[in-house]
């Protein structure tokens, strides 16, 4: 469990980038920030030194402990993969439990486990990361962040450089990766689809780290908070509204949104 | 024609070789120097300069300073600054030393720019984000440096310890004024016997050497930039585009050394 209290982040500029934000992020779910650019979900996705307040892991204070340690026990998966490009794809896997004291020889084995975990075939294990595609790539970014078997997982746009094909199945993975886990996870993204497509709770930002709704995909599409809410996941266009609409000559039933837009068409209940 | 023809023979003849022989030769002898003065002086350098420049690349602290302060060091003319060095190091050492540790000085202050701008180019060069994703993996600022930084930048930073070498092979020609050993005692023999032979013959041999030595560095840096960046012929394309940044960064010091 991680919990935010009364977090404020004001950088050396003097800009105020976080404001007295508090939020519990519950064990083994996964809560997806969401907001536009500037609006400070990165920030407090990195939040080591608040300004004030205080962010607590399993109820223990961070402020008291080093941070090189905590990375360590943190797993970490980046926007742009951040693989390291001078090592082979296992030796970047094994990064975390090397730093930790783990032999070479055992934290090489268990990242050919891992690269089964996250579904990469190990005749990859010996290649360099700027041989591998992008979806590759970041499939190896949150294999090395599950490398030290971490209780927490923080991803940083991991999806936002590859292209949408590869980022649904990105997510599909993800989830089945959180079913099988369970990490306490905390995602970052500005893509509202996204968000609802991985999260347990979403929190949906205003710019300053004013959060404007918290909650479960489904009540914040039946109710959003305000207008701003319903702006930013298109409720106010009618996108999420969809209707059935039957036309004459065809055999199926069409999903239209608010603007009679044809979204797709109603398949059988899975 | 003929000047080459003559110097080229003398080269070559053995009676040059003799061990033993009065100075300058044998001509072996003083090639051991000229290496001797090289690398003494060269990793004196180095040791000054490589955490320097790593400790400026990481931090970025102190840049301005130092890059003032090294341009100023180029313009220094070694051969004066050769000159004022052996007065005052030989009001303190004796007369014997006091031409090696002049000239090693000399050559240290010589060398030391070409190698503090490879080493904080490099380093710098680094790609933020790799950075940053070691910082995140838990490393310590000093293991970002020697398993991230230093490993990427490789290619610069022995760019930067080549320009710096052939610097000094050639510079070195120069302590013979102060009566010290190395291929510069061939030459002011020559020049001084008006034996055209001799001045030729240990130009070329300069030269050889320094050609030799810098054939020596190339390969080096070949070999650390292939690290990390080679594979398979079906990604090559891949490959080179990912790999052109810093290719042609590599080429800065090597750039310096001909201002």
């Amino acid at each position: 469990m991680i919990e935010f209290q009364n977090i404020s982040k004001r950088f050396p500029g003097g800009t105020l980038a976080v404001d007295d934000f508090s939020l519990v992020l519950p064990s083994h779910k996964a809560t997806v920030f969401v907001g536009s650019s500037g609006s400070g979900k990165t920030t407090l996705l990195r939040m080591i030194d608040p300004t004030a307040g205080r962010v607590l892991i399993d109820g223990e204070d961070i402020s008291g402990l080093n941070p090189v340690l905590l990375r360590r026990r943190i797993g970490y998966v980046l926007q742009a993969t951040g693989l390291l490009p001078h090592r082979r794809v296992v030796d970047n896997i094994a990064t975390v439990p090397r730093l930790n004291g783990v032999p070479k020889r055992v934290a090489r084995r268990d990242a050919l486990t891992l690269l089964d975990t996250v579904g990469l075939d190990r005749s990859l294990a010996e290649r360099y990361p700027d041989q591998l595609s992008g979806g590759q790539q970041q499939r190896v970014g949150v294999a090395r962040a599950l490398a030290s078997d971490p209780d927490i997982l923080l991803m940083d746009e991991p999806f936002g450089a590859v292209d949408p094909i590869v980022r649904a199945e990105l997510q599909v993975e993800l989830n089945r990766l959180q079913r099988e886990l369970g990490k306490t996870t905390m995602f970052v993204t500005h893509d509202i689809d996204e968000a609802f497509a991985i999260a347990d709770q979403v929190v949906i930002f205003r710019t300053g780290g004013v959060i404007a709704q918290v909650g479960t995909p489904a009540e914040i599409l039946a109710n959003p908070a305000d207008d701003f809410v319903a702006t930013f996941i298109g409720a106010d266009r009618g996108k999420r509204t969809l209707h059935l609409q039957h036309r004459e000559g065809d055999s199926a039933t069409l999903i239209v949104d608010g603007d009679g837009r044809p979204a797709g068409i109603l398949g059988a209940d899975r | 024609m003929q000047f080459f023809l003559d110097a080229f023979r003398w080269l070559l003849d053995p009676a040059n070789y003799v061990p033993g022989a009065q100075n300058p030769f044998p001509i072996q002898d003083r090639i051991g120097e000229h290496l001797l003065y090289t690398v003494v002086s060269v990793v004196i350098a180095a040791s000054i300069a490589l955490p320097l420049g790593f400790y400026i690349g990481h931090t970025g602290r102190g840049r301005q300073l130092v890059i003032g302060f090294t341009g100023g060091m180029r313009a220094l003319p070694t051969l004066g600054l050769l000159m004022a060095l052996f007065v005052i190091v030989g009001a303190t050492v004796p007369f014997t030393r006091a031409a090696f540790v002049a000239s090693i000085i000399a050559l240290v202050i010589l060398a030391i720019p070409s190698i503090l701008a490879g080493a904080y180019a490099g380093v710098e060069s680094v790609d933020s984000q790799t950075v940053d994703a070691g910082r995140a993996s838990g490393m310590t600022e000093l293991q970002v440096l020697t398993q991230i930084e230093i490993p990427l930048s490789l290619p610069l930073i022995i760019g930067g310890v080549r320009a710096s070498v052939l610097q000094v092979i050639a510079t070195a020609v120069i302590a013979s004024y102060i009566s010290l050993g190395g291929l510069g005692s061939i030459i002011s023999s020559g020049i001084g016997l008006n034996d055209n032979n001799r001045i030729l013959g240990g130009a070329i041999l300069v030269t050889v050497l320094a050609l030799v030595v810098d054939g020596i560095f190339a390969l080096a840096q070949r070999l650390t930039r292939r690290r990390g960046s080679s594979g398979s012929r079906a990604q090559k394309t891949h490959v080179r585009g990912r790999s052109l940044r810093p290719v042609t960064v590599a080429e800065t010091p090597a750039d310096e050394r001909n201002n």
